[in-house]
Formats: structure tokens, C-alpha cells, sequence
């Protein structure tokens, strides 16, 4: 059994060797449960206000151990809810990304011809259109709901999904396992989900990895205009925006948050360009 | 060549002409509109103002008009700046924009590719990893959390340049916006410089030329580069058109009068001709740039050369 080496089992082998993908697998592990139990490891609320603690820097006797903002909110107990909210939202919205992205590009591939070239000339005008303006009016239009921010900025992160599926699908669609299916009467939808989809995991776990910093950075950006989530639910993009105002006097309120967006962000980034090294059939 | 270039632009026009009838149904998408003030106004000005404005057309009839309004180059009166039009605007920001863009574009390409180039060449060394660890910070740093920082530590703390402000012929006014709009796209060009000088260097014919001694210097510069800068063309074709239009959180940072500023807000505001106006241009930059990289495509690579086929 232990001689069987697949594909997956192959890609494992080589993600476990790059020392730069394992680090960022365990530091985002520990910030995942940080981020989930964190909070009650500290014995501030994040919403609670310290009256006799307004705008500290960081403090071990107090147990503000990052400090506290201007209106004495703990910044340990609120950077790590900050970060979950950012850590959900992108992973929903990068969801949101994926299913649009794979199925629009799938079916690309699979229709060829001109029902190809429209659905792509479709994704080349959106191309053309600034992203910011398209999630602005999407969260309009979802009335500003927390909720509803994921799929606001997920339907606008799946273009170059489409783009990268459809090039790879349109190579699957010349393989004869596709052929063989369609010759046993597999209708469409059957060749596209059963056959083409599941081919094109490597890719899209790939291309998923590094779309998550994308999402948590768009997220961030539109808190930090004051256009994502609202008060008093707080994510990382508020909290910089927090401190950003007050930096001059109190610069750990940005430093904090900051920080915590910066190190999510590198993790991911290493950890999707180890998992494409290791799953990359061109390096082999 | 020129036939190329003009098919293109030619090809250009439905897709810039999709752009404006998107956006505009987008923008339309969005509930509220321009006149709904934090204090309402009182219903009959509210209608009047419409109907000035020509708001209380059908949809059709406004896309119509906005659409003749175009093609005789006018992009309508902004809702929200009374007494500017749309073109003034722009006109007034746009400039700010393309000229801090530009320079920021020439600073990244100035230091992206020669640190490409240096990592490639002491590929898995110490400068290497130096180079990438810069770059990775880069691309991980946002804008909104650079700009801040730049101003504490360089205006702040040291004081060596002015934290904001745009006075005419203050170059120390650019230095940071410049450099804090050029530092994510210098990370991403090292690093797609590197790769696929990688790549490069170990292809067929860079050995060739290494076998028949050309000197290292001019192996690298004049063999391998133009060859490996085809992915970083591409990048930088999308990356010049969203730099040169302006960013939204480098000119606010630091109070610059650009273009960057008016997207958001307009949106926002439901200044719908303002939007519109911002949104066109982008996609022209967007269509434009796209060209220029195609035209670079062939000026770097021989085989995509039209009518040099071998």
C-alpha cells in the first residue's frame, strides 16, 4: 500500500518539503484557532470599554497585551475578531469567486466556438471596468449587510478564474477520456461536472490559495473607507483605519491590526506558491 | 504593423461600448440617486431638479441621451460639484493622476526588473532570498497600510519629506506618493521578473549563446531579458491603467487633487455622470495599454512579429 503514490499523495510530498509553505500552514493554523478562541483568553470583551485604560500601549500587567484604543477597547481581543470576520468573509467570497469562476470557464471550454468567444468577450469588458466601482455598486444594492459583502466582492473575483479554467478546459476537451464519455452519452452537464471540473482541482485548489489574500485585502480596503463592515462589528480594514487616524500619538492602535492583515496575507501567498511547486506537473 | 493596430482599435469600440451601457445600467442598479440629501428636500424641488437633470425619463430614453452626449465628446454635468462639468473634472484631475502615475510606473520598472534580473542570476543565494523577501512584502503590505506608515516614518518621525500637500514644482511633495504607489508593482515586476528569467536562462538558446562565449553581461541584458520580459509586460499593461488613473488611497492619504478621489465618492453619491466619466476613461487606459502591450509582444519576441514569420 505504502508503494501506491498518486498524484495528491506525490504534491503532499513536495508542499511538506517547502519549508516556507509549512511555516505559513501553521502559523495560519494557530491564528485560525487564535482567532476562534482567542478572544476568551484574554478577560476584556471586545466591545468592553476600560475607563481607566484609554489609548495604552501594549501592557502585561493590565492584560492589554496589545494595548488599548482611544475608547480603552482591548486591541488583542478586537485585532483577532477583526481577523475573523476578514478570515470568513474572504474565504466565503473566495467561494463565491470559485463557483462562478469554474463553471463560467468550464462551460467556456466545453461550448467552444462563438458561444466561447462571447462568454469570454464578456469577462474581457468586465476586465475593463474598474473592480473597486462594481463592488461599491454591488454593496449598495445588498444594502451595506455584513453578510452580503462576501458575495458582493466574490462575483468580482472570478475573472481570472474563468480565464485560467477555460485555457485548461479547452485542453482537457481534446483528451480521450473526454471523448469516450461523450461517445457513452454523457450529456453536458455530466461531461463538465463529472469530467472536466474534477481535472481541473490541481489549478483551481492553486489559484484558490492565492485568491484568499486578494479577498481579505479587498475586504479590508473597503472597511477601511468606511463602505465594508459597520460599527461595531469591526475587521481588520476598520481597525487600520482606526489607527491610521491616530498613528501620530498612538501607533500601536495601527501597528496591531496592521500586523495581523500583513502576516495572514504572506501566509497565504507562501502557502499557494508552495501548493502550485507541489502541484504543478511543469516542475516535475 | 499599422493595419494590427488599427483593427484593433477598431475591435475597441463594442467593447467600450458595452462598458458604457454596463455601467451605466449599474450604476442605475444602485437604489437612491443623486438628490437624496441627508435632509430630504422637499418633494416638488426634488422633482424639479430631476426633471432638469432629465432623471424622470425612462431608463432608455437618459442611455440614449447620454450616449448622443458622448459622441459629441461631452460627458454631461457632474450631480454632486454643481456648476463643474464632467470633462472639467476630469480634466482638472487627470493630469495630477497620469503624471504621479507615470512616475511611479518609471520608478517600477527602473527597480523591478534589475532586482528581477540580480535574483535570477543569484538564484537560491542570499541577494535572492534578500530580493524576494523584499518583494513578497510588497505584494503583502497594502497601499492603506504603507501610505500611513510612510508618512509617520519618513514626515513624522524624521521629517525629511512633507506628510501631504501638492504645491506646483515641490518635487518633495511626490516623493512619497511616488514611491508608496510604486512599491507593490515593483514587487510584483522583480518577481515576475525572476521567474521567468528562471526559466529563460536555462532554455536552449541562452546555452547556445553561452557555448559560443558571449560575455555574461551581455547574455543576460541583450539575449535573455527582452525574452523574459513578456509576463511582465502583460502585468504591467492592466497595472499602468489602474496607476495612471489614479488611486484612491494615495491621493487621499496624502490631499493630492488627482482622479483617484472621485470614483468612490461619485459612486457613493450616485453622481452618476461622474462615474460614468471615470469609469470610460479607465476602460479606455484599460484598452489602450492592452494594445501597447500586444505592439511590445512583438518588438521583444521576433516569432510574434507580423510578416517576420520563420
Amino acid at each position: 500500500m505504502s508503494a501506491r503514490r498518486g498524484v495528491w499523495s506525490d504534491a503532499l510530498r513536495r508542499l511538506l518539503a517547502s519549508r516556507a509553505a509549512v511555516a505559513s500552514l501553521v502559523t495560519l493554523t494557530a491564528l485560525c484557532v487564535l482567532a476562534l478562541a482567542g478572544p476568551s483568553l484574554s478577560r476584556y470583551a471586545p466591545d468592553e470599554l476600560d475607563w481607566a485604560m484609554m489609548g495604552v500601549p501594549p501592557d502585561w500587567v493590565s492584560g492589554h497585551w496589545l494595548g488599548t484604543d482611544r475608547l480603552g477597547r482591548d486591541l488583542f481581543v478586537r485585532t483577532l475578531h477583526g481577523a475573523r470576520i476578514s478570515l470568513v468573509i474572504a474565504l466565503f467570497a473566495t467561494l463565491v469567486s470559485l463557483l462562478i469562476g469554474v463553471t463560467w470557464g468550464a462551460v467556456a471550454g466545453y461550448a467552444g466556438g462563438r458561444t466561447d468567444a462571447l462568454m469570454m468577450r464578456f469577462v474581457d469588458v468586465l476586465y475593463a471596468l474598474p473592480g473597486i466601482f462594481f463592488v461599491i455598486v454591488l454593496t449598495v444594492v445588498f444594502d451595506r449587510s455584513p453578510l452580503l459583502l462576501f458575495l458582493a466582492i466574490g462575483a468580482v473575483g472570478w475573472l481570472t478564474m474563468a480565464r485560467v479554467v477555460r485555457g485548461q478546459a479547452i485542453g482537457l476537451m481534446r483528451r480521450e477520456f473526454v471523448e469516450a464519455a461523450v461517445a457513452a452519452g454523457a450529456g453536458p452537464a455530466r461531461v463538465v461536472f463529472r469530467h472536466l471540473v474534477p481535472n481541473l482541482a490541481g489549478t483551481v485548489v492553486v489559484y484558490a490559495t492565492l485568491m484568499i489574500p486578494q479577498m481579505i485585502l479587498v475586504e479590508s480596503f473597503l472597511s477601511f473607507l468606511g463602505i465594508g463592515i459597520q460599527e461595531p462589528l469591526a475587521s481588520l480594514g476598520n481597525l487600520i483605519a482606526d489607527g491610521a487616524a491616530e498613528m501620530e500619538i498612538a501607533p500601536w492602535i495601527l501597528l496591531a491590526p496592521a500586523g495581523c492583515l500583513v502576516i495572514i496575507v504572506l501566509c497565504f501567498n507562501f502557502l499557494g506558491d508552495g501548493l502550485r511547486d507541489a502541484l504543478d506537473p511543469r516542475e516535475r | 504593423m499599422i493595419t494590427y493596430v488599427l483593427k484593433r482599435l477598431l475591435g475597441a469600440v463594442p467593447t467600450l461600448a458595452l462598458i458604457v451601457v454596463l455601467s451605466f445600467l449599474l450604476m442605475r442598479l444602485a437604489p437612491g440617486g443623486p438628490f437624496d440629501e441627508e435632509q430630504a428636500l422637499p418633494p416638488e424641488i426634488k422633482a424639479n431638479l430631476e426633471r432638469a437633470y432629465g432623471l424622470d425619463q425612462p431608463l432608455h430614453v437618459q442611455l440614449g441621451r447620454y450616449v448622443g452626449g458622448l459622441l459629441r465628446g461631452d460627458f454631461g454635468p457632474s450631480f454632486k460639484f454643481k456648476d463643474f462639468t464632467v470633462t472639467e473634472l476630469i480634466a482638472a484631475g487627470l493630469p495630477v493622476s497620469l503624471g504621479l502615475g507615470a512616475l511611479a510606473m518609471i520608478v517600477a520598472v527602473l527597480a523591478g526588473v534589475p532586482l528581477g534580473v540580480l535574483a535570477a542570476m543569484r538564484h537560491n543565494r542570499p541577494t535572492d532570498h534578500a530580493v524576494m523577501a523584499v518583494a513578497v512584502l510588497g505584494i503583502a503590505v497594502p497601499v492603506f497600510v504603507v501610505a500611513p506608515l510612510a508618512a509617520l516614518v519618513f514626515g513624522i518621525h524624521l521629517g525629511w519629506l512633507p506628510v501631504a500637500g501638492w504645491a506646483p514644482g515641490q518635487w518633495r511633495d511626490v516623493v512619497l506618493p511616488t514611491l508608496t504607489l510604486a512599491l507593490p508593482i515593483v514587487a510584483y515586476v522583480a518577481r515576475l521578473t525572476r521567474g521567468s528569467m528562471l526559466d529563460v536562462l536555462r532554455s536552449p538558446f541562452v546555452r547556445a549563446a553561452r557555448a559560443r562565449g558571449v560575455p555574461r553581461l551581455r547574455l543576460v541584458w541583450r539575449h535573455a531579458l527582452p525574452a523574459a520580459l513578456t509576463p511582465v509586460v502583460s502585468y504591467l499593461g492592466p497595472a499602468a491603467a489602474a496607476v495612471l488613473t489614479g488611486s484612491l488611497v494615495v491621493e487621499t492619504l496624502f490631499g493630492l487633487p488627482g482622479m483617484g478621489r472621485y470614483l468612490v465618492q461619485a459612486a457613493l453619491n450616485r453622481d452618476y455622470t461622474l462615474v460614468m466619466g471615470v469609469v470610460i476613461v479607465y476602460g479606455a487606459f484599460m484598452i489602450v495599454l492592452n494594445l501597447v502591450v500586444d505592439v511590445t509582444y512583438a518588438c521583444l519576441d521576433p516569432r510574434v512579429r507580423p510578416g517576420n514569420s520563420r
